[in-house]
């Protein structure tokens, strides 16, 4: 059975952002990129999966610019086995990924689709259900545990709802994204990221797979939230708590 | 889908004009939850998100179960807010559990014959899970976790983990899917003793759902936390404690200081994953967003994830040792001391409330 692991390279997690001057977007020039935390997971997991043989390779795809050839040669460092990229140049909403996604599964015919369960720079938390709803497939969104049943072809998911846990049988091929408590991802080594030089990254366009990129939806403007007025700091609890009972009335 | 595709395509010349129709007048689904026979409060939010979309807008509410709970919890919804005009009851096996795939496909349906301007549930799990999904059927973008409707097409969002806020224009075609963050949409308090109005309650004609594909998940089990204290979501009050705590063994004090203030809690990541407490308590960008009257933070330092979870909270308290933990920044009252000493002294000294 094959993987498919989808990557996103986002700004940093640990990145202060600066909204541009102009308020139409975040400044991502000089700032440090990085994986999305939540595919590092996702492509941790499926890796997990291969090394305990139930998976024979791993493929990790990332959508958008031309650097995204980075954050794939980080996955490769991490394990996959070879890369796709999907060379877009416009921004690519959450429904056109998940378009182009469609088309790379009909050409490569996985058992299984990894994706984070969302990226930390547009927080959609869309991708992975769009996927599945294009393909007809089952979902797992939120994944803290999955169990593969090889024989059966049946994964078994357990997922982050509000209140709890819930689990859940697919069978497969599935859609699988993940949270954070499912593992802790792997460094890539030096002799790793050596290696993954040599690894094959393919290379589509959106119009070779045929996927119409269109936007339903226009950014009007990207704005700082508004500030919070400063704070006084107290010197003891009875100040504290006189504050909050006449002052801010809420005890 | 292919005729759905032409449509779109046909539809996108003269939508203009097709916006401003909409604006005087909407007809919005909205995606229910229920639980032991009620509606949950994070849908009523989103009823009354749906009502701010236009003036005139049709608010239907869209149920689905199995059983007596689905019944009790229809002739909840058809009182539940004012705005609701119509109840719709699915009533299968299939939606004995909240699964997305036979959820998604309902709402396909149903859009297919009832033509809604809008689609709308709140961002819990269950709406994150079944909107996206039900968006892709339909051919149109959804808008994640909305905190402002400026009009019937035009959304403001955070992003960036709260750090920046993004106004968008919705310009696809009908309907228009919408997750909203409940804190950002109060429920009126009013809106409870309005029981006069019931809205009517039919039935979903549910013959051609049937297809093959819905089988293939199953819900095997469900684990849930104890609910004693109030619902973190939604609570009054929220005690969370970080890394700070050092223990789950210290964290007990902190659902002491919680229980005396009659407050939720909640916990930072590091809290949760040093195992003080279970996942879902954490607050942040990937766990609940909370917007309290008051709360109070014990040795959080105040990371940019956890920070997109409380910012919106009225009054902000922080307890760090570090006077230099960015959790000052935000904190409108702020105590530099040894929480082991200051949550005893706040539990003995907090007048009782009941």
């Amino acid at each position: 059975m094959k993987i498919i692991v989808a990557i996103k390279r986002v700004v940093d997690y640990a990145v202060k952002i600066r909204v541009k001057p102009d308020k139409t977007g975040v400044e991502t020039n000089n700032v440090k990129m990085s994986m999305n935390p939540f595919c590092e997971i996702a492509l941790e997991e499926a890796l997990k999966i291969r090394e305990a043989g139930l998976a024979s390779e791993v493929v990790a795809v990332s959508m958008g610019p031309l650097q995204c050839v980075d954050t794939l040669r980080t996955g490769l460092a991490m394990g996959a086995d070879r890369g796709i990229h999907v060379e877009a140049t416009t921004g690519l909403c959450p429904l056109n990924v998940a378009k182009i996604f469609k088309r790379l599964v009909e050409l490569e015919n996985p058992g299984l689709i990894f994706l984070g369960k969302q990226a930390i720079d547009d927080d959609c938390n869309q991708t992975g259900q769009m996927v599945a709803g294009l393909l007809r497939w089952p979902q797992a969104t939120f994944a803290s545990k999955v169990v593969l049943d090889k024989e059966k072809q049946v994964a078994t998911v357990e997922r982050e709802v509000d209140g709890g846990l819930e689990t859940l049988s697919l069978d497969l091929p599935a859609v699988i994204t993940t949270d954070l408590r499912l593992n802790q991802p792997r460094y890539a080594t030096l002799p790793n990221i050596m290696k993954a030089k040599s690894k094959v990254i393919k290379k589509y366009t959106p119009q070779e797979l045929d996927v119409d990129i269109r936007s339903d939806l226009e950014v009007v403007q990207v704005t700082e939230p508004p500030k919070r007025k400063a704070g006084v700091i107290v010197s003891s609890v009875d100040e504290l708590i006189d504050k909050l009972q006449n002052e801010a009335h809420v005890i | 889908m292919a005729t759905r595709a032409l449509l779109n395509a046909l539809s996108k010349r003269p939508l203009h004009f097709s916006t401003t129709l909409i604006s005087r007048s909407a007809s919005t689904l909205v995606l229910a939850e229920h639980e032991n026979g009620s509606i949950k409060a994070q849908t009523v939010s989103a009823v009354v998100a749906a009502k701010s979309l236009s003036e005139d807008n049709s608010v239907s509410l869209l149920l689905a179960g199995s059983g007596q709970s689905l019944k009790d919890a229809a002739k909840h919804a058809a009182s539940c807010h004012p705005s609701v005009s119509q109840v719709l009851v699915a009533d299968s096996d299939k939606f004995k559990y909240p699964i997305a795939e036979p959820w998604a496909k309902l709402v396909q349906m149903i859009q297919q014959s009832g033509e809604y301007s809008h689609i709308v549930s709140a961002s819990s799990s269950f709406g994150k899970n079944v909107l996206p999904r039900a968006a892709a059927l339909l051919d149109v973008s959804p808008i994640t976790d909305v905190i402002e409707i400026s009009s019937s097409s035009q959304f403001v969002r955070p992003i960036y983990a709260g750090n920046a806020l993004c106004t968008v224009r919705y310009t696809g075609a009908n309907p228009c899917m919408l997750t909203i963050r409940s804190t950002s949409f109060p429920i009126p308090p009013s809106s409870a003793d309005s029981k006069c109005n019931e809205a009517p309650i039919s039935e979903v004609d549910l013959s051609t759902l049937d297809e093959d594909y819905l089988g293939k998940s199953r819900y095997v089990g469900h684990t849930s936390q104890d609910a004693e204290r109030p619902d973190l979501g939604s609570a009054r009050v929220v005690v969370t404690g970080g890394r700070g705590l050092k223990s789950a063994e210290n964290f007990k004090m902190v659902e002491k200081l919680a229980e005396k203030l009659g407050a939720a809690v909640g916990a930072t990541r590091a809290a949760v994953d040093a195992g003080f407490v279970p996942n879902d308590l954490q607050v942040g960008q990937t766990g609940k967003i909370v917007a309290p009257e008051l709360y109070l933070a014990f040795g959080v330092s105040g990371a940019i994830q956890h920070i997109a979870g409380m910012r919106d909270s009225k009054v902000i308290v922080a307890v760090n040792r570090d006077a230099d933990a960015p959790i000052f920044q935000v904190a409108d009252y702020g105590l530099v001391g040894d929480l082991f000493e200051v949550i005893p002294e706040l539990i003995e000294k907090i007048p009782e409330k009941k």
